[in-house]
């Protein structure tokens, strides 16, 4: 009994607990402990009573279902049950009306208040207790109970941890993590930063200050003058010097010492050994000696080492002629000489460990000898490290050359000139490629034709092509129409001649006005030579006037406005500058004819030079583009719902439906450049080198191709950016313990976040 | 360099101390600026802009990356300093040419280091001579065409060795360093060493006419006369490739310095690019009328100067394949040669003329102006010196022309001083750093980019692994319908049911937020009004 009801309070106790925590509702929970205490009799009869509205309804309700279910007429039989006789008869004269009724707390305290022994205060608490209605939730389980505290328990230690969030991301987002944490500087410090807060106070002080201050000395800060500093920093160059000197020495004579301990080891004679081994014994006894004299505490140590050998030795039974080695050579002893000699000398062997005499020390001298070899060993380490010293850095090194500055496009007129050209020309270029190919193609030939017929009807060709210039496009000035026929007329008497030239040379009618316009650019080329020329040349075949030397750009902006295949050409023979040299080539006029005798005819001649070389690279760049044009495909079967046979084609429309159009090809590179043909094919063998996906964070190609872009190499760097480029992630300073971090470094951390938020402000309001 | 960049911060440290003791500011205070257009010159790739959403890692990624960058940037302009000699050029006096001026009298102006330097070497004998400078400028190779072959050291006018190959000799080059060059022979291809000691007879490559070396990639790069660009890796002595070009003899060639790709011209007109890893020309250009007679690419890669037998001379940007300018000279140039600071020399039979800013502005007369005692055959600036070396029919000549040759060497890469040691360890050190034939392209830097290509490639592949696109989003397909209910406007009156359902979900969202927003805010209107109402008892005490 007892037992049970311990339990069930702690199981209240807890859940008290649990419900502070919560903090639901305190004031009641406080009020009922309160009433716990003072009536840890009444305890469970009120838990009980509580309990028991519940059971009531309950009760009720299942009566009511049975009258209810009686009506019916099928009577159910009540089963007989056995009960105790403690629940209706109860010793203290209280028993509950029906079976398994409960005490109701006012049937308790009836009795209570008519018996005077009960005092005036319990009889009020009593009433205020009847009052309360509150049941008293039952104590929870012992598995919610669990996973409350886990739960809590969880919230505390998420907290606990959180705190470190921050220094963990800003650990995790750190370009350089420094271990261990807290390093201190070494080197000397100033007095100043030791000993804080101290000022002059005596007057021998103040006026040495005073002093100081006007000579402009270091008073505050450093004691040391800045340079003082320097040099304490930096070791001077003699004693580096003689630093280095001592260390090449001794990494000198390790490496002899090292050298000749590796060619005695090499030695097999055992004779040699030991005659070795006694040259050191005697050597080591003379040593002792003297070491007793001179360091006694020494000689004592190794007096001590000598007796714990012996005492080893005579402890073991290693040269005693008793092991497998020696029992072999003790049955061969009769007949060789040489076991014999060799047990005799194991046997002398352990005669001389375990004399008491310091005579025999063979241990000792191996004991000596590991000694000696230590000693190399523990030449500083330094001796081996390499040299430090800067390392060679590219003082001149350069990026991207460097490109003129004069080449700005202010720097030339004609530069500024070129671009809008360009533009007209491009924008030809884009309303040609509206039009079909065919169209362009024929009205190419119609034109050509009209020229061909101008040029029979005997017309100045010069003349013709302003026409066609006119055709093309009107918002030419008249002046500038003018000025070009001006020199056509001077040019006119050249023109003729060449006519027959052309009727001669002309065997493709396809290039015929091409040819007939570079011949006239021709001109132009010359005239602008005359023009530039002051002096001309003595090659020059005529002189005419000086024509007005701004119409050559009117002229080739005009000539520029051409449809595509004959632009080619005109980047052939764009106007040419003329250079004039103040040599003229002796062996030139004898190897390229003179150029005094370079007729009309001559002149013609080079001007059509090139021309199968035009038509020939025009064919190659259009076989190109068509070799890299996606090809239709045509599905149509022949006879497939229409009469076939040899003779017939398939209907234009069945073409046209069975023709698969192939999507159109990506632009060429060399679209708008008529007088290059740039390959479309990949270069395969970068690509094994490239990279073929995109890494982790980035999201776009040029994100990641620019952060490579830049590089890292000393090549193209200077030193401190190749340091601070390729700084390493972590860096542990050797031999130093990394404890893990503690609790003060979050507080200073805090501190110094703390510290820099409030300092933020301050700096801004300064500025 | 260290040194500098600890005396600089000592400075900075002690003005600061300096300041602090004497009580006065620091006018300067912070590190010395660094002038914005030196700074410009040291861009090595355009800004990035961050992600707008919050990425912690990509983010800091892209700081520090441009950090870094405009530090190395910072620091490159600033050490820019150390770099102090500067180029002159020659300047007439009023209304004198500098084309005028004779060698001569430059000769006699300069001081006598400079004036050595202008010497003429009689060879009458065997024939026109090809020249080649080595890489750092102190050594001179002079082929002639009648096998004759010298290489000298031609500031201390030492001469190396000497030998008569006994056969025609149709071009010189040095090879990576002044311990080997490669001769182009009647029929094969050797190697001597500086001692005239023939190494090798490469007999897999014949009938070579003109050879290139690619210094960062060691590769001898051979155009011959039956049409074949050959490359001979000569760090382990195997040809890389050998291509076919299909256009006749080659018998003009060089090289771009920037990308290591090889111009070759042609008689009909065109100049072609070439890398080692395509057999078909990266581009073709149509240059000239007549026959391309030579061809140089300056040292940033950005301009291509050719000569043709149309008289002309041109000026591309090999970058767009675009022409610059265009100049007509009376008798053509033979030979071409830049110099590293973009001089161009052109020789017209006997004449060497040079010019300046050929490709900025027009050009009407040559800066420098020479009458050798031959035809010129070869021509060649001197790296790091103002020195032209002329090979003609006479022998070869040196000229002096200020303001060619780079003042400032990089002593890590090419360094006319080096001592044998050092340049044992800078051999190591190339041969360590030699750029595999691979990775020569048009664009230097494509090695950098990222390969859509084969990313979506590999989508395609995985595409058709799985019979499905798992990115692609399903495509809604309705259902047929009996009983004439998937008539053509019914299906589109479904289909626009589920049209856009996507956006109507997230719409939906936000509507739905919203309501609820407005509610919340409706509800705490009401509370705070009610309490507003609400009288306590101890209001009544108020006043």
């Amino acid at each position: 009994m007892a037992k049970v009801s311990n339990k069930k309070r702690s199981g209240r106790r807890k859940r008290s607990a649990a419900e502070q925590k919560k903090q639901e509702a305190p004031e009641e929970e406080q009020e009922v402990s309160e009433e716990e205490q003072e009536l840890p009799g009444a305890d469970e009869e009120v838990t009980s009573e509580e309990e028991e509205e519940d059971g009531q309804d309950e009760r009720r309700h299942q009566k009511l279902l049975e009258a209810i279910s009686a009506l019916g007429g099928k009577r159910k039989k009540t089963l007989g049950e056995r009960s105790e006789a403690a629940t209706q008869m109860s010793e203290f004269t209280v028993n509950s009306k029906g079976e398994g009724d409960r005490i109701d707390l006012s049937e308790l305290i009836d009795t209570a208040q008519k018996t005077p022994a009960v005092p005036n205060k319990t009889r009020k608490q009593l009433k205020s207790l009847k009052k309360l209605k509150k049941t008293i939730e039952c104590p929870l389980s012992k598995q919610e109970s669990e996973r409350i505290q886990r739960d809590l328990a969880f919230q505390k230690a998420a907290s606990e941890v959180s705190r470190w969030n921050s220094i963990v991301v800003q650990n995790q987002r750190a370009e350089q993590l420094r271990f261990p944490l807290d390093r201190e500087r070494s080197g000397p410090k100033p007095m100043e930063r030791v000993v804080t807060g101290w000022k002059a106070q005596t007057p021998l002080e103040k006026e040495i200050f005073a002093l100081l201050s006007a000579n402009m000395q270091p008073i505050h800060d450093p004691v040391l003058t800045p340079e003082e500093e320097l040099s304490l920093k930096a070791m001077s160059l003699e004693d580096a010097k003689i630093r280095r000197a001592e260390l090449q020495k001794a990494r000198a004579l390790q490496s002899y010492y090292e050298a000749k301990a590796r060619r005695e080891r090499k030695i097999k004679s055992k004779k040699y050994h030991r005659v070795q081994n006694k040259a050191k014994r005697k050597e080591f006894l003379k040593r002792f000696d003297d070491m007793a004299k001179t360091d006694p505490a020494a000689a004592l140590e190794e007096l001590n080492k000598m007796e714990l050998v012996r005492m080893q030795e005579r402890m073991s039974l290693k040269h005693q002629n008793s092991g497998k080695w020696a029992k072999s050579k003790a049955v061969m002893a009769k007949y060789d000489e040489g076991a014999r000699k060799a047990m005799q000398q194991q046997l002398e062997v352990n005669k001389d460990l375990t004399q008491k005499l310091v005579t025999s020390l063979n241990q000792d001298e191996e004991e000596e000898e590991e000694q000696q070899e230590e000693e190399a060993e523990l030449l500083p380490e330094c001796v081996n490290d390499a040299e430090k010293g800067g390392e060679p850095s590219n003082p001149w090194m350069r990026g991207k050359l460097s490109e003129d500055p004069a080449e700005g496009p202010a720097a030339d007129p004609e530069g500024a000139a070129a671009p809008q050209a360009r533009a007209a020309v491009e924008e030809e270029e884009e309303e040609e490629e509206e039009e079909g190919e065919e169209e362009k193609l024929l009205r190419e030939f119609d034109r050509r034709r009209k020229q061909r017929q101008s040029e029979e009807a005997e017309t100045p060709a010069v003349i013709s092509l302003v026409d066609d210039d006119e055709d093309d496009d009107d918002d030419e000035g008249d002046g500038e129409e003018e000025k070009l026929s001006e020199f056509t007329n001077i040019f006119r008497g050249i023109v003729e001649s060449r006519q027959e030239a052309a009727s001669i040379t002309d065997d493709s009618a396809q290039l015929e006005g091409s040819l007939q316009r570079i011949r006239t650019l021709q001109d132009v080329e010359l005239l602008a030579e005359d023009v530039s020329a002051a002096e001309p040349p003595p090659a020059e075949p005529q002189q005419p006037p000086d024509g007005p030397p701004a119409a050559a750009p009117p002229a080739e902006g005009k000539s520029r406005k051409r449809k595509k295949g004959i632009e080619l050409k005109e980047v052939l023979t764009k106007e040419a500058k003329v250079i004039r040299v103040p040599l003229a080539p002796t062996v030139a006029g004898d190897a390229e004819g003179g150029e005094e005798t370079l007729d009309q005819r001559g002149l013609i001649k080079e001007a059509f030079a090139g021309d199968d070389v035009v038509s020939d690279f025009l064919k190659d760049k259009r076989r190109q583009e068509d070799a890299g044009k996606p090809k239709h495909v045509d599905l149509t079967l022949p006879g497939w719902g229409e009469w076939g046979g040899t003779g017939l084609k398939p209907s234009r429309r069945k073409r046209k439906r069975f023709r698969i159009r192939a999507a159109p090809a990506p632009p060429r590179k060399d679209e708008r450049l008529p007088a290059v043909i740039i390959s479309e094919k990949r270069n395969s063998s970068l690509t094994l080198h490239q990279v073929n996906s995109l890494p982790f964070p980035f999201q776009t190609h040029t994100q990641f191709e620019s952060t490579v872009r830049a590089p890292v190499g000393r090549t193209w760097n200077t030193e401190r950016t190749v340091k601070t480029m390729t700084k390493p992630r972590v860096v542990t300073q050797l031999g130093a313990i990394i404890p893990p971090m503690d609790r003060e470094q979050l507080m200073k951390q805090e501190q110094s976040k703390a510290g820099a938020g409030t300092a933020k402000p301050q700096r801004h309001t300064k500025a | 360099m260290n040194c500098t960049e600890t005396n600089y911060s000592t400075q900075s440290y002690l003005s600061c101390f300096l300041c602090i003791y004497i009580g006065k500011t620091d006018p300067f205070p912070g590190p010395a600026p660094v002038p914005v257009d030196r700074v410009q010159k040291f861009k090595r790739k355009d800004k990035i802009e961050k992600p707008h959403f919050k990425q912690y890692k990509l983010n800091d990624l892209i700081v520090h990356s441009e950090e870094a960058s405009e530090l190395a940037q910072k620091q490159a302009a600033r050490f820019d300093l150390l770099l102090p000699e500067d180029a002159g050029f020659l300047e007439g006096d009023e209304g004198e040419d500098t084309c005028t001026v004779s060698q001569q009298d430059i000769a006699e102006a300069v001081d006598i280091t400079s004036a050595t330097k202008y010497f003429n070497l009689k060879l009458p004998q065997f024939g026109p001579y090809r020249v080649d400078y080595s890489k750092n400028g102190r050594h001179l190779l002079l082929g002639g065409r009648r096998g004759h072959v010298a290489c000298i050291d031609w500031q201390s006018k030492q001469l190396m060795c000497e030998i008569n190959v006994m056969e025609s000799v149709n071009d010189v080059k040095w090879l990576h360093s002044e311990a080997m060059y490669a001769v182009a022979q009647k029929k094969w291809l050797y190697i001597y060493d500086s001692n005239g000691i023939e190494l090798h007879c490469i007999r897999k490559f014949n009938d070579v006419l003109r050879m290139q070396f690619l210094p960062y990639h060691f590769l001898l790069a051979t155009a011959s006369a039956t049409g074949f660009l050959q490359y001979l890796d000569v760090s382990v002595g195997k040809e890389v490739t050998a291509i076919c070009t299909k256009t006749g003899r080659l018998d003009v060639m060089c090289q771009n310095p920037h990308n290591a790709i090889i111009h070759l011209g042609h008689p009909n007109g065109t100049v072609t690019l070439w890398s080692p890893n395509q057999k078909e020309a990266l581009v073709k250009m149509l240059c000239h009328q007549g026959g391309v007679r030579s061809v140089a690419v300056d040292k940033t890669g950005t301009y291509m100067v050719t000569s043709g037998m149309d008289k002309k001379m041109k000026v591309y940007d090999v970058r767009s394949f675009r022409p610059l300018k265009s100049y007509f000279l009376p008798a053509g140039a033979s030979c071409l040669s830049l110099s590293q600071r973009g001089l161009l020399s052109a020789a017209t039979a006997d004449i060497v003329q040079v010019y300046r800013d050929v490709w900025s502005t027009p050009v009407t007369k040559p800066y420098m102006a020479h009458r050798a005692q031959g035809a010129v055959w070869g021509l060649h600036f001197c790296p790091f010196e103002d020195v032209l070396g002329v090979g003609h029919g006479q022998g070869f000549s040196s000229m002096l022309i200020p303001g060619a040759g780079e003042p400032n060497f990089d002593g890590l890469d090419a360094n006319p001083f080096r001592s044998t040691k050092q340049r044992q360890e800078w051999e190591v050190k190339a041969l360590l750093e030699k750029v595999q034939p691979e990775l020569i392209s048009l664009d230097p830097t494509e090695l950098g980019y990222v390969d859509r290509a084969t990313l979506e490639q590999r989508h395609q592949d995985r595409v058709q692994a799985l019979g499905f696109d798992p990115l692609a989003k399903e495509k809604f397909v309705p259902k047929f319908k009996k009983k004439g209910r998937s008539t053509a406007g019914a299906v589109e009156r479904r289909k626009k049911k589920v049209a856009h359902e996507d956006q109507r979900d997230v719409i939906r969202k936000t509507v739905e937020e919203k309501v609820k927003m407005e509610q919340a805010k409706k509800a705490m209107e009401k509370k705070t009004a009610a309490r507003a109402d609400q009288k306590s008892a101890l209001d009544r005490f108020k006043k």
